[in-house]
């Protein structure tokens, strides 16, 4: 043992905490906004099983809801978080993405015709057409990034900018109308099945990534392409290939999450859905503790990250907080996160901790 | 302070998560005197020099300025500027976007506004009075790596300092920028300026220092007058031990080669590549060692770049093992056995913030393939395996490797090729930037490796190290080969001949 | 041969041409675009460009924007960026409408409340983002969050400032000297410009004159070149990007205030999306996000660029909403590839 080390052990313990550290601030977050909620209404969690009016027994309640609509932001944070990582940016499209994805499966259910009678194509077929479309633009994102070398939020500025109105022309700019109610299962309920089913989507998708990154090399590539191109390259691994794919599953992400969204409303606004999605998207990964410049990831972090989000809008509904004044609540709320888990903030407060025991430490070095 | 001291530190502490990089450290510069710092890699010469220009906060300790009343307080690079202390660091740290006179100027004026035709004209008088092949208006980043290490030395040497500070400036200058530098040096000594120099090479050292301070994990050694401490005795109060190890190490070295037909194992054939070599012929032989030499430039790197496929190949074909194999790409060679360890080490080896484990395995699994992931408790294994064959030091696998010394991460890029049992593995300077120890332990590393049949190609800048493992070494000039020698041609004169073509080589 | 020991080093390398820097490789590739764009559209589509008005109707129009993208390029020079400055100009423009005709505002009033606003901004988010070191996307996302909803907590109703003075100014007119046409009646017409634009104007040659001869403007580049070298070289990084963060909310709300003079109403969905305009008008004009590089005079033309292609799509009789946002899409690609494809053979060389 040399004199300059400290031992391994103490340094190992010191390193187990910083990577606790990462996934410790959404769940503190969490923590706090239940504690929070129970303090001030206790019923808040209450879960109800009530009947809805196609005569179907539903769970209904804050939680229900909110595990609800967190599901879009919980899928695409997934994909988000493959992105930041392998090519240090995010993608902001992901909201005119959706727009397009959702377009796209009306388009095949309606065909020409803006209220069918009876649906032009089998829902699946529409799914899987949708799933094709979405990650052929997330291939265009991922073409620009990975061999164009431009950064990704500059590239993805491009379909953020068009998104909407490719959106819009997919369907002639008419508002189609879906009747047909086993194409809204997908966005509310499945008949004899309590639970929303954006729910059990959101956690499909969570055991489907888990499974990919327990059997597949995706983690240690991304992280590897993320932290150091060059060095991946020459061990082997497709830097640009690896940026790309993460891209095309940003968008498969992008098409289940569309896919939900009009089978919620059996409709589509195309200015308004899934509006500023992409921010969230990206405020979750960041909520996670990621680093939005790429390198390591933590996927639980980030999915915890999109139900602090959505945690925190229902909050502030509970408290009768106008929709459209929400976001300045969401702000604060957010800057005091970012704030408190930065490392240059907590180095600051525990200098000014040490700042007297040095002081005495020194007088009696003298 | 003491009589003619220009700067004193005293106590120096600085402790970063787990270490202790500089305990209890006193060091103290004379007016006019060239003053070198050596100790080892992670001897903290470098954090000595990052605390005293207030890039590092020190922990504790004083450092003392002549003609300032008590200790000062540096805390930033600025407040280092403004005090007297000027520093060229070993790594290039000017801004590559701008241009070459604005980097000599830049933070230095006390005016708000920039006066263009003053600062070009000026910087164009400084650049040639140096010799600098570059213009004042030419954009930093075009400039080649020693022109813009030479750039830096020129603001550093413009600026009115006391004391000068330089740390490794030397390890991307050819032999007549390196003269050119000292001649600088001895000038500015006459002006008084206490001049500060870091190296790893001893040459230089003796050549132009007056006194030594030696540093040795985090703590001082002592402080020698040149005069009074010989070479092999400064090498052992590096390294803390006796020079035993230095001996010769291809003693136990059997130098077997297979010169069977079968023992080829590696062959290219008018070989080029888009990095702009000359195509060449090259083969290696089962347990062989060889290197390739010439000058920074030649192409030494770039032809083992072709053969790992780093550089697209633009002619040629490889054959291993007897048959032709295409090699697009670097995984194509590694398939075949073939292993590279490049130049750069923190460009492209080390994957910085992925742990010591993972970068061990990255290679190993990238051949397994995308759907076969090694187990975590299979790559801990692995991973402790050539920890302890290796001896890295490190405090767990998990220690993320930026944050080992670079002599430690460089055996994790090794251990990383040996994992694939590789049967041809190319070095290209693996011991740059690595204390005298490392360098011996990968030295003996390769032989054993050779004698194992496995074959290696070693680059290195130092001739020297050359000589002590390759049985054959391939020398280049202006991207093509123009010799090969070997047996009792290896000797440093008729190296130094061939590399300059066949005039002596001063 | 003098040491045993010697290394090999490369041999001296001839002196380099002076090129051209990247910032003014891309400026010229911006106006060269923007230049043949116009000339274009006057030779093929004719009446409207030709007219000296459609061009200062432009202006008119984006003076505001020109503004923000100008404080937009000096965060992207020196590596950060600023998503909240669409949502600042909407909460500077119900501020000052409550401010002018709710409380009685005056002129002098509703303006300092604008500045207000911006160097509050600035200092909130400039010190978070320099001083804690956090990632700027994820500040400013958050200060765009908070103007989004603190807009609507001002009044959540669009409503026109009715403020006589207020509607003088609005209306005010600068004629061109020397422009003008002829309209359908026969009458000479002058052309003219808004208040907003001087405005602009001043500002672009301001920054203009900052960024190229100003120390600090230089630090700019300096710390978007390489932060970590910057900060060797001795140029203080935590106040230069706190400077830079601090100029572009002041940009912002002055910004702000111009697009209220243009438009003389408070509503939570004005210039919405104009973050990501000012993005796009910078990149145009040549400043990279990477940081470094960059030229106030390109984010001008940028804008201009930006502006004259929505034009040409309307008078191509392309009417569909979807139309407009398509083809600017297209030129923001277009104008991506041309860069990135310059650049990589320029450093290839």
């Amino acid at each position: 043992m040399k004199a300059g080390r400290l031992e391994p052990r103490e340094k190992q313990s010191k390193l187990r905490s910083l990577f606790r550290r990462q996934i410790f601030i959404p769940i503190a977050a969490l923590l706090v906004l239940v504690i929070f909620n129970l303090i001030t209404n206790p019923s808040f969690f209450a879960v109800k099983l009530d009947y809805n009016s196609a005569g179907n027994p539903v769970f209904t309640g804050n939680l229900v809801t909110i595990l609800d609509n967190a599901s879009e932001l919980a899928i695409l944070a997934i994909g988000m978080t493959l992105v930041t990582a392998a090519s240090g940016g995010q993608d902001i499209s992901v909201g005119a993405a959706i727009a397009i994805a959702g377009s796209v499966t009306l388009r095949v259910l309606c065909g020409d015709n803006a209220r069918p009678e009876t649906l032009q194509a089998p829902i699946i077929v529409a799914f899987l057409v949708c799933c094709v479309a979405s990650m052929l633009f997330g291939a265009f994102n991922g073409t620009l990034v990975a061999y164009f070398k431009i950064q990704p939020m500059v590239a993805t500025l491009i379909l953020y900018t068009a998104g909407r109105s490719i959106a819009a022309w997919i369907n002639n700019n008419t508002l189609p109308n879906i009747s047909e109610p086993s194409f809204g299962y997908a966005g509310n309920f499945i008949p004899g099945i309590p639970v929303p089913t954006p729910i059990l989507i959101a956690i499909a998708c969570m055991i489907v990534i888990a499974l990919v990154l327990k059997f597949t090399t995706l983690g240690l590539y991304t992280q590897a392409v993320g932290i150091n191109p060059n060095s991946s390259r020459l061990n082997g691994i497709n830097p640009a290939f690896i940026k790309f794919i993460t891209y095309v599953i940003l968008g498969l992400c992008v098409a289940v999450a569309g896919f939900i969204k009009v089978s919620r409303f059996s409709t589509i606004n195309y200015s308004v859905v899934a509006k500023d999605i992409e921010m969230d998207a990206i405020l979750a990964v960041a909520l996670g503790g990621n680093a939005l410049s790429g390198g390591k990831f933590n996927m639980a972090a980030s999915i915890l990250g999109a139900y602090v989000i959505q945690f925190l809008t229902t909050t502030l509904y509970a408290f009768n907080v106008d929709s459209s004044a929400l976001p300045a609540y969401k702000a604060v709320v957010v800057i005091i996160l970012v704030v408190l888990s930065a490392p240059t903030f907590q180095q600051k407060l525990t200098r000014l901790k040490k700042k007297p025991k040095m002081a005495a430490a020194a007088k009696e070095g003298n | 302070m003491q009589e003619g001291a220009v700067l004193e530190m005293r106590g120096i502490c600085k402790y970063f998560p787990g270490v202790r990089a500089l305990q209890d450290v006193d060091f103290t510069l004379r007016e006019g005197e060239i003053h070198a710092l050596m100790g080892e890699n992670g001897a903290g010469k470098s954090t000595l020099i990052k605390v005293l220009t207030g890039v590092y906060e020190k922990d504790n300790g004083e450092i003392f300025l002549k003609g300032r009343e008590g200790a000062v307080n540096i805390r930033s690079p600025q407040d280092a500027q403004n005090v007297g202390i000027s520093t060229v660091y070993q790594e290039i740290t000017l801004c590559p976007n701008l241009t070459v006179a604005e980097n000599m100027f830049i933070a230095r004026t006390k005016s708000k506004g920039v006066n263009w035709g003053a600062m070009n004209r000026r910087a164009g008088e400084i650049l040639r009075s140096l010799d600098i092949p570059a213009a004042p208006t030419q954009q930093l980043g075009s400039c080649s790596i020693a022109v813009q290490q030479m750039v830096a030395i020129a603001r550093a040497v413009d600026m009115e300092c006391k004391v000068l500070i330089l740390d490794e400036p030397t390890s991307s200058l050819d032999e007549q920028e390196v003269q050119k530098l000292f001649k600088l040096m001895l000038d500015l000594k006459k002006k008084g300026v206490g001049i500060i120099f870091v190296t790893h090479f001893l040459e230089q050292v003796y050549e132009v220092c007056d006194r030594i301070t030696v540093l040795r994990d985090g703590q001082l050694v002592g402080e020698y007058v040149i005069e009074d401490l010989p070479r092999v005795q400064l090498v052992s109060k590096m390294l803390g031990k006796d020079l035993d190890e230095m001996a010769d190490i291809k003693k136990e070295h059997t130098g077997e080669v297979d010169m069977s037909e079968s023992g080829v194992v590696l062959e290219a054939h008018q070989l080029a590549s888009v990095a702009g070599i000359k195509p060449f012929d090259f083969q290696i032989r089962k347990g062989e060692v060889n290197g390739f030499t010439g000058l920074l430039g030649s192409g030494r790197s770039e032809s083992v770049r072709a053969l790992f496929g780093a550089d697209r190949t633009t002619s040629g074909t490889i054959k291993i093992g007897g048959k032709t194999v295409k090699i697009h790409k670097p995984l194509d060679a590694m398939k075949h056995g073939v292993g590279y360890l490049p130049e750069d080490r923190k460009r492209d080896g080390i994957v910085g913030d992925l742990s010591v484990r993972d970068n061990i395995i990255l290679a190993m699994q990238v051949m397994r393939g995308f759907f076969r992931p090694i187990s975590r408790a299979k790559a801990e294994e692995y991973a402790q395996e050539y920890i302890n064959l290796l001896e890295i030091k490190t405090a767990s696998s998990d220690t993320p490797i930026k944050s080992l010394s670079g002599g430690n991460q460089q055996k994790c890029i090794l251990a990383r090729w040996l994992l694939t049992n590789p049967s041809y593995l190319i070095l290209d300077e693996p011991t740059r930037g690595i204390d005298i120890g490392t360098k011996i332990e990968i030295q003996k590393l390769v032989l054993k490796l050779a004698d194992e049949g496995k074959s290696v190609t070693f680059i290195s800048s130092e001739i020297d190290e050359m000589l002590r493992t390759c049985s054959r070494l391939i020398v280049m000039r202006d991207r093509k080969i123009v010799g090969e020698l070997k047996g009792e041609d290896l000797t440093q004169a008729k190296i130094m001949a061939t590399i300059a073509g066949g005039e002596s080589a001063s | 041969m003098a040491r045993s020991n010697s290394t090999v080093k490369g041999e001296r390398l001839k002196p380099q041409r002076t090129g051209l820097s990247d910032t003014n490789l891309l400026l010229i590739i911006t106006l060269a675009v923007f230049l043949v764009m116009y000339v274009a559209a006057v030779v093929f589509l004719g009446s409207g460009f030709r007219k000296p008005q459609t061009f200062f109707n432009m202006l008119n129009e984006n003076a505001a924007l020109i503004i923000l993208s100008c404080g937009m390029s000096i965060v992207m020079i020196t590596g950060g960026i600023d998503i909240s400055v669409g949502t600042m100009t909407a909460l500077v423009c119900m501020t000052c409408a409550v401010n002018l005709d709710y409380q009685s505002g005056t002129i002098a009033s509703a303006i300092g409340l604008a500045l207000m606003i911006g160097v509050l901004y600035g200092l909130v988010q400039g010190y978070i983002i320099a001083y804690l070191e956090i990632q700027p996307f994820i500040v400013t996302l958050a200060g765009m969050f908070f103007a989004k909803g603190m807009t609507t907590i001002v009044n959540a109703d669009q409503f026109n400032v009715a403020n006589e003075s207020f509607q003088a100014l609005k209306l005010t007119r600068i004629n061109v000297p020397g422009m003008g046409s002829v309209n359908k009646l026969g009458n000479y017409v002058p052309a003219y410009v808004e208040i907003g634009v001087i405005v602009a104007v001043v500002i672009v040659v301001l920054l203009f004159v900052l960024l190229r001869w100003s120390k600090l403007g230089r630090n700019f580049y300096a710390v978007g070149g390489n932060q970590q070298s910057a900060n060797m070289l001795g140029i203080n990084v935590k106040r230069t990007k706190f400077l830079a963060h601090f100029l572009c909310s002041v940009l912002a709300s002055i910004g702000g205030f111009v697009y209220f003079l243009h438009v003389g109403s408070g509503s939570p969905s004005h210039a919405s999306g104009y973050e990501m305009n000012a993005i796009a008008s910078s990149i145009i004009g040549g400043t990279m996000l990477t940081g470094g590089v960059g030229n106030i005079l390109g984010t001008f033309f940028g804008v201009m660029s930006l502006s004259t292609i929505k034009n040409i799509v309307s008078s191509l009789g392309l009417d569909e909403a979807w139309w407009s946002n398509i083809t600017v899409a297209a030129m923001i690609c277009l104008f991506l590839v041309i860069q990135s494809v310059v650049l990589l053979r320029k450093n290839k060389k």
